[in-house]
């Protein structure tokens, strides 16, 4: 049985596909896994196997974000306002899933319409972060990274709309990819900001990334921003960095980093240079606009893509003495988080009459300047590396009260969003949190020119088999 | 700075009811981070378009073809409060 958790999803394709272990016994050996969840990581868990078809993923199990829409399972979106809410119709990336022969696992706990970068917003209680349970397992996407960095799934899938599945995967030691907007279907994943929104997986290592975004990624009718990605994605073999250019941002010296991320930053740079591969700075002067862009777009639009919960069609109601604005009004106020509340009267704000050009129409020139900083820099570069987040995992409670702190967690993940561009955060190393104990997982962040996944995922491949850090899932990483 | 009547006009719009501590707390963190913000300000964007949309799309069509639609009862069973084949919803009109 331990033997069967330790394979990665690549290796377990191919046992199940060469009829050496049955795709029941495998199922069974997850469900059983994620029957121990002590995370909080599981919102819903599968009680047998959904036998999916043949294909590349027959026989894996698959832990789903709770954003996504699955047929007659309950879907929350980690809010009160959706509790018990069965969707008619399942989102199409699980539904791909499905097709390439993969099953769902479970569903995972995140943070309230995925607004966060800790998991604390969760309607349903926080996740722990399975390196230390003391500690956050950053956001949105917390649940899924946390049942796959604890053992309790083999690979998973959440959505990044500005750092929600790079984040919470460096926090919790994994491989977490944003690919280009457009790369897979949005169609049944709960919007929040829908020119933003990205699904992608988050997995054990780069090559099992490949082989979810592999079937994932397509054009789909259901989504006409849908463009999939033109070739497909084949596993990653790169083992050297040869004549790749790598660009640090030369604004990067000034921000605030952990001292042990920087370091791990910097010995990951070294290693890129020791596999062949060029590293130089670039200056990207409006990446450190794109927090102040991020949090007008992402909530103007969030303000418009929530205003559907009103306690008419489905999810749940209030119903005070009064007329249908007074149930609007107590529906919602019951039924939504502070930090929700928060991004709709911000979002509202930003688009109401008088401050719309002031606030909205600025972000979305930050926006294009942001693009146009990206543009130039590959014109020289293959890839753009940053840390993936300035800290290691922090503790619980310990950025719930200051809603700016909580939002400097995206600094390096939101630009690439904003761009729409691809972008990887691969486990680099352990370093010690600013207060001292155990050491904690670190995230290299690796973007590169949109569609270009291929060349993301073979450049973090190479990488990654470089590192050769051994990160267990189950506990903690400096044990 | 976020006054206490911008907050209750902007809840209006946007059909919360916050409580009176709430309102106070919206006040001075929406301050706070338009404080953040507000530094985007500074910056020339004169002659810069507004990017809404990162993919080069338009007009992506289909042909308009008749397609069964949801059956209306399982639709209604999600429903708060179904009657009738329909969603009822308390009157528009306040009885006071």
């Amino acid at each position: 049985m331990g033997e069967l958790l330790g394979h990665s999803v690549a290796q377990a394709a191919q046992r199940i596909a060469a009829g050496e272990v049955s795709r029941g016994e495998y199922f069974d050996a997850w469900r059983e896994a994620a029957a121990g969840d002590e995370l909080n990581a599981y919102l819903w868990r599968a009680e047998q196997d959904p036998a999916g078809g043949d294909g590349p993923l027959a026989g894996i199990p698959v832990a789903v974000k709770d954003l996504f829409c699955t047929e007659g399972i309950a879907t929350t979106a980690g809010s009160r306002i959706l509790e018990g809410h069965r969707p008619l119709y399942t989102a199409t990336a699980v539904r791909r899933l499905a097709e390439a022969g993969a099953g769902v696992l479970g569903k995972t706990n995140m943070d309230e319409f995925a607004m966060g970068s800790s998991n604390e917003n969760s309607a349903y209680g926080p996740v722990r972060n399975p390196r230390d349970r003391g500690r956050v397992p950053g956001g949105s996407s917390g649940g899924s990274a946390a049942v796959v960095a604890g053992g309790l799934a083999p690979c998973a899938i959440g959505t990044d709309t500005g750092g929600s599945i790079r984040q919470p995967a460096a926090l919790c030691g994994i491989v977490g990819l944003k690919p280009t907007y457009g790369a897979i279907s949005r169609y049944g994943m709960i919007a929040f900001a829908s020119s933003l929104d990205q699904c992608g997986p988050l997995t054990r290592d780069v090559t099992d990334a490949a082989l979810l975004l592999a079937a994932m990624q397509g054009r789909d009718p259901c989504d006409s921003t849908s463009v999939g990605i033109e070739g497909g994605i084949e596993a990653p073999s790169r083992t050297d960095l040869g004549g790749l250019r790598f660009a640090v941002p030369a604004e990067l010296a000034g921000d605030a980093i952990e001292p042990g991320v920087r370091e791990t930053f910097e010995a990951t740079l070294r290693r890129i240079e020791e596999l062949g591969g060029e590293v130089d700075e670039v200056p990207l002067p409006h990446a450190e606009h794109g927090i102040s862009a991020y949090y007008v777009i992402a909530p103007a639009e969030a303000s418009s893509n929530l205003a559907r919960y009103d306690g008419v069609r489905y999810g749940m109601r209030v119903e005070p003495e009064g007329d249908v604005v007074e149930m609007y009004e107590a529906t919602r106020a019951a039924g939504f988080g502070d930090e929700v509340k928060r991004r709709i009267m911000l979002g509202t704000y930003a688009l109401s009459s008088g401050y719309y050009e002031a606030y909205y129409g600025r972000a979305q020139k930050v926006r294009t300047k942001i693009a146009a900083d990206f543009d130039a820099a590959f014109e020289r570069f293959d890839f753009v590396v940053t840390p993936t987040s300035p800290s290691v995992a922090f503790e619980l409670g310990e950025k719930a009260d200051d809603p700016l702190a909580m939002y400097m967690n995206d600094f390096f993940t939101v630009p690439m969003s904003l761009a729409g561009i691809p972008a990887i955060s691969i486990p680099a190393g352990l370093a010690e949190p600013e207060g001292g104990g155990p050491r904690l997982p670190v995230g290299f962040q690796i973007a590169s020119p949109a569609f270009a996944e291929q060349r993301l995922l073979n450049a973090a491949f190479a990488l990654e088999q470089a590192i050769g850090l051994d990160l267990p899932p189950g506990g903690a990483a400096d044990g | 700075m976020i006054e206490r009547e911008q907050v209750l006009h902007v809840a209006k719009l946007a059909r919360l009811r916050l409580s009176d501590a709430e309102v106070e707390k919206m006040a001075g963190e929406l301050s706070g981070i338009l404080g953040h913000v507000d530094r985007i300000s500074e910056l020339d964007l004169d002659d810069v378009p507004p990017t809404s949309h990162v993919v080069d799309l338009e007009n992506v069509l289909r042909p308009d073809e008749p397609r069964p639609s949801w059956p209306r009862e399982a639709v209604l069973e999600q429903a708060p409060d179904p009657a009738d084949g329909a969603f009822r919803v308390p009157s528009p009109q306040s009885e006071a």
